[in-house]
């Protein structure tokens, strides 16, 4: 089938979707944004996540023909090329990253916690981001990272 | 041509960026803008997609394989079986003994036997499923004890065992003691279980040759396993490195760089494999499994006089590089204390299940396991206080190891031992009216305060750096210094991995301290430049570091030369040290020379940096057989709701024998990712084998730490330098893995009064409806040649990697 979307404000039309394909498979090997990072295949480590009209979505857990029409983001689309976004930032300079691969889907689970509670608690900063497995960090550099970035946003610093 | 020094040229002050600086790393940027490119993001124009066959039996013959039906279908243009392979069949690590492809015979659940390369990765997947293997199961030996019976199936003709080790020291038979503590243990099947899977990129080149884009930890020893399966001279197979998503150990062995390889020459074109998270379980080697008998003898006053240590390790179906992980597990078996007798058995077989070897703190954390446990309990049977006992019987620099050998290096056991035990505890919460996440269980909801109990456990340890037994695995670097719009930018080349450690940001804070400039670009590892040996080991920042620092030297006195030519005239040298800071050239403290000035044309030296010689074990286990060491000590703080079984890990406090901490933020980084992995080992990590079939090969049966499982952890460095290592560093990247395992489960003791000898622990442990794990004692001693692995007796090749 032929498929029309939105991905990063770009409108996309993509030929040949297979019924099974997933939303994952479509952005990484048809459209070539390879940022969404494939690593579970089962919805259980959050490097796929990527924002579904808005909705924070395990993109292997979802079929290439449901984001049909709707609007999709991923980590490149979160600052303009040569930018970074905040919660990018953030993760520098905290030394939140090491391999980096569950970064991506990281720094989108991150966005989309502060939009929702922009000054988190460690608790709820643990309890948004389990669904979001790093095998390098421990964490804790990501925490610190989370409340960076709502410092950095405005949003006060409770410190922990 | 005259120099003016009175304007300064571009540069920094000195150390901007440089070591012992919390520098952002390197890679940050294309990291968290999604840009950075991993091996399994790799494309090429034309490419195939490979698919591997794998055995689903832990061991069988194959009489016959019809891959007729795989072959014919559109889109596949190669099918491959070990009777294709156009050069040697076998590769490895220390010895050659795994087959590329299953040649009528397989050892384990998930061994190759059949690769495909087609026009998509679902198609190369169907077509491998389409292969008709006719299997005739063999009778498997799963469990480690019943691998050395004397009527066990074999898995190699000279038989099970892969290596004993035996060292003696002082005089173990006659010891006496005034209280002796007996124990057993075992550990499970860790996974390094890195977030990026396996993969990479074959491009079959003009020459006849390969271009392999990959994900590993050591290029040259990947290449001088590689050519020699392709029929291909070494130098027609060049490997770069390609983005690594962790790795853990899960890379040193080969995976599918030579099945890719294989089916780009016979295709002619690209071939990326890339591994999905089951077949990554199934395709990488594991931490070994351990079981672990201990017998510790003490006076009254609590100093030890003697350890009996007997140590089995699974090294399931093929050698990897098991043969160092039981040399390095019996040299550690009776921990960071000083024992003046010793005797330590280490046997490592062979057996049907998923192979074993590298894995982030090789041997040691098995061991530290058993003897952190058997310190607490002796300090029981003594009526001592566990920290006292320990920091009594602590190794420090003079001490001699149950080797012989002696610590010259720095060896600050009791500082990091006091460390922990002087850290404040974390402030007792109540038992009701929680945020329902701060119980055991948390959103399981399991709790409301009930039956809760805390417990603190201590454990302390210790691993060499860098290769052993003889081995001289030295590093390679090339440094590039020269003017790039005006400015003087070094740029760095080395075969050294970074996998997310932090290696590459490392080595441009060397070369910013000893350039005394900012700019430093780095170069995509690869084959091109000189061997740098494996990332592993704790190794890099002392080898691939060393050798920046000393390709530094070099291009620093090449420079003093040109500023001596042309400011003396030549023939003379410029009076006093010379030294780089500032974008000047100083010679005994006054400037001479802008860099920029000088850098006419650009300067270019390359440096291998060595460590000193190590020594093989002799015939009672005696020698200088390590480098140097890196001592840890932790102190866990636990919560376990002693109805359910469900554990809280409150507080870790991490004591690191570091040195000299080179980037802050990064060695924190390394201390509380190794101290989760340790975590997870001491709590729910464990590749399930059952007749060696694996069971829970995805992350939804394999669990690993969340956010909600980490506790914060409390990161303190000991910095005493090590004499005669750059900067008096040391390697810490294994460090706190060897010792949370043991910290977690000794607060689990405290906290619920179990014996609790098997990691992981389960729900089930902690509540007694499982007993600790019997034994019926050690197994006698197998009769062995003697301390080198048992397949060197028989003359079967052993590769170039030497042991680690």
């Amino acid at each position: 089938m032929r498929l029309h979307l939105t991905v990063n404000g770009e409108p996309r039309a993509v030929d040949d979707v297979g019924a099974d394909e997933s939303l994952l498979s479509l952005l990484r090997d048809r459209i070539g944004l390879a940022g969404t990072k494939n690593a579970c295949e089962q919805g259980e480590c959050g490097s796929c996540s990527v924002y579904l009209d808005g909705t924070l979505v395990c993109s292997c857990l979802v079929l290439a023909g449901q984001a049909a029409d709707r609007d999709v983001v991923t980590v490149e689309g979160l600052a303009p090329p040569g930018t970074l976004d905040p919660v990018q930032q953030a993760f520098i300079s905290a030394g939140a990253v090491q391999c980096g691969f569950c970064t991506p889907g990281l720094v989108l689970a991150v966005d989309d916690l502060i939009r929702r509670v922009p000054d988190p608690s460690d608790e709820q900063i643990r309890e948004a981001l389990a669904g979001n497995l790093c095998r390098c960090t421990g964490y804790q550099k990501i925490i610190d990272a989370v409340h960076l970035a709502a410092e950095g946003a405005g949003n006060g610093h409770h410190g922990h | 041509m005259a120099t003016t020094v009175t304007e300064r040229a571009p540069g920094t002050r000195r150390g901007a960026g440089g070591v012992g600086e919390s520098v952002p790393r390197v890679d940050a940027v294309p990291k968290v803008t999604g840009t950075f490119e991993y091996a399994s993001d790799l494309r090429a124009e034309g490419m195939l997609f490979g698919a591997v066959l794998r055995s689903p039996h832990a061991s069988a013959r194959i009489l016959g394989v019809d891959a007729t039906a795989a072959a014919a279908l559109p889109g596949v243009h190669a099918v491959l079986l070990a009777a294709d392979l156009p050069g040697k069949r076998t590769f490895g690590l220390n010895f050659d003994d795994q087959p590329v492809l299953a040649d009528g015979l397989v050892r384990y659940h998930g061994e190759p036997v059949a690769v495909v390369a087609a026009d998509t990765p679902a198609l190369a997947h169907r077509a491998a499923g389409l292969i008709a293997v006719d299997w005739a199961p063999l009778p498997a030996v799963t469990d480690m004890e019943a691998a050395l019976a004397a009527d066990a199936p074999r898995l190699f003709d000279f038989g099970n065992v892969l290596r004993h080790v035996h060292i003696v020291h002082g005089s173990p038979e006659q010891a006496t003691a005034d209280v002796w503590v007996e124990g057993y243990y075992e550990t499970g099947m860790q996974d390094q279980a890195p977030l990026g899977p396996e993969a990479g990129l074959a491009i079959p080149a003009a020459d006849g040759g390969i271009d392999l884009f990959v994900a590993t930890q050591w290029l040259h020893v990947d290449r001088e396993q590689i050519a020699p399966c392709l029929n291909l001279p070494l130098e027609k197979v060049r490997i770069s490195l390609a983005g690594v998503g962790g790795a853990f150990g899960a890379r040193e062995d080969i995976h599918m760089q030579i099945h890719a390889s294989l089916l780009a020459l016979r295709t002619g074109r690209p071939v990326k494999m890339s591994f999905g998270r089951e077949e990554s379980f199934l395709g990488h080697v594991h931490r070994h499994p351990a079981r672990i008998w201990l017998r510790h003898g003490a006076n009254r006053d609590g100093m030890l006089v003697a350890v009996d240590a007997r140590l089995l390790f699974d090294g399931g179906a093929y050698s990897s590089s098991s043969p160092a992980v039981v040399g390095n597990a019996a040299t550690f078996a009776a921990g960071p204390y000083e024992v003046p007798n010793v005797r330590i058995e280490g046997t490592l077989v062979f057996t049907n299940n998923p192979p074993c070897g590298a894995m982030r703190g090789f041997g040691a954390p098995q061991v530290c396991f058993a003897h952190e446990a058997q310190m607490d309990k002796l300090a029981a049977v003594l009526g001592m206080d566990p920290v006292d006992l320990r920091l009594r019987n602590a190794m420090h620099t003079g001490s001699v190891l149950p080797t012989g050998q002696v610590l010259t290096g720095s060896a600050p056991v009791r500082e990091l031992i006091e460390l922990c035990a002087q850290a404040p505890l974390p402030e007792p919460e109540p038992a009701d009216g929680r945020d329902q996440l701060r119980y055991p269980g948390g959103t399981g909801n399991v709790t409301r305060g009930e039956g809760l109990r805390t417990g603190v456990g201590y454990a302390v340890g210790f691993k060499n750096t860098a290769f052993s037994e003889g081995f001289d695995d030295a590093a390679a670097a090339r440094v590039t210094l020269r003017l790039t719009d005006g400015v003087p930018v070094a740029e760095i080349h080395t075969a050294a991995v970074e996998m997310g450690q932090g290696l590459t940001t490392v080595l441009a804070q060397i070369a910013r301290t000893e350039l005394g400039l900012h700019e430093v670009t780095l170069r995509t590892a690869d084959t091109s430049a000189g061997n740098a040996g494996s990332t592993s080991a704790s190794r890099q920042s002392m080898m691939a570091g060393g050798a920046v620092q000393l390709a530094c030297h070099q291009v620093r006195d090449r420079l003093a030369e040109r500023a001596s030519d042309r400011i003396l005239g030549g023939g003379e040298t410029l009076p006093g040290p010379v030294e780089l800071h500032d974008g000047l050239l100083f010679a005994d403290g006054e400037p001479v020379a802008g860099l920029a000035d000088l850098l006419t044309e650009p300067v270019a030296e390359t440096a291998v940096y060595h460590h000193r010689p190590t020594a093989g074990f002799d015939e009672h286990g005696q020698g200088d057989v390590h480098v140097t060491f890196t001592f840890a000590a932790e102190r866990a703080v636990v919560e376990v709701d002693t109805e359910l079984g469900m554990v809280r890990v409150l507080h870790v406090t991490a004591a690191i024998d570091a040195g000299k901490v080179l980037n802050p933020v990064g060695f924190e980084g390394q201390i509380e990712g190794g101290t989760a992995q340790g975590l997870g080992f001491a709590l729910m990590e464990e590749l399930q084998a059952e007749n060696g079939t694996v069971r829970n090969p995805s992350f939804t049966d394999y669990l690993i730490p969340t956010f909600l499982d980490m506790p914060p952890v409390d990161t303190r460095a000991v910095e005493e330098p090590d004499p005669g290592v750059p900067y008096g560093l040391k390697g810490i990247g294994e460090a706190p893995s060897i010792v949370s395992t043991a910290a977690i489960v000794a607060a689990l003791r405290d906290a619920t009064g179990r014996e609790l000898n098997r990691a992981p622990v389960t729900p089930d442990d902690l509540i007694g409806l499982r007993g600790p794990r019997p034994t019926s004692g050690p197994p006698p001693v197998p009769d062995v040649p003697g301390q080198w692995p048992v397949p060197y007796y028989h003359n079967r090749s052993s590769t170039q990697q030497g042991l680690m």
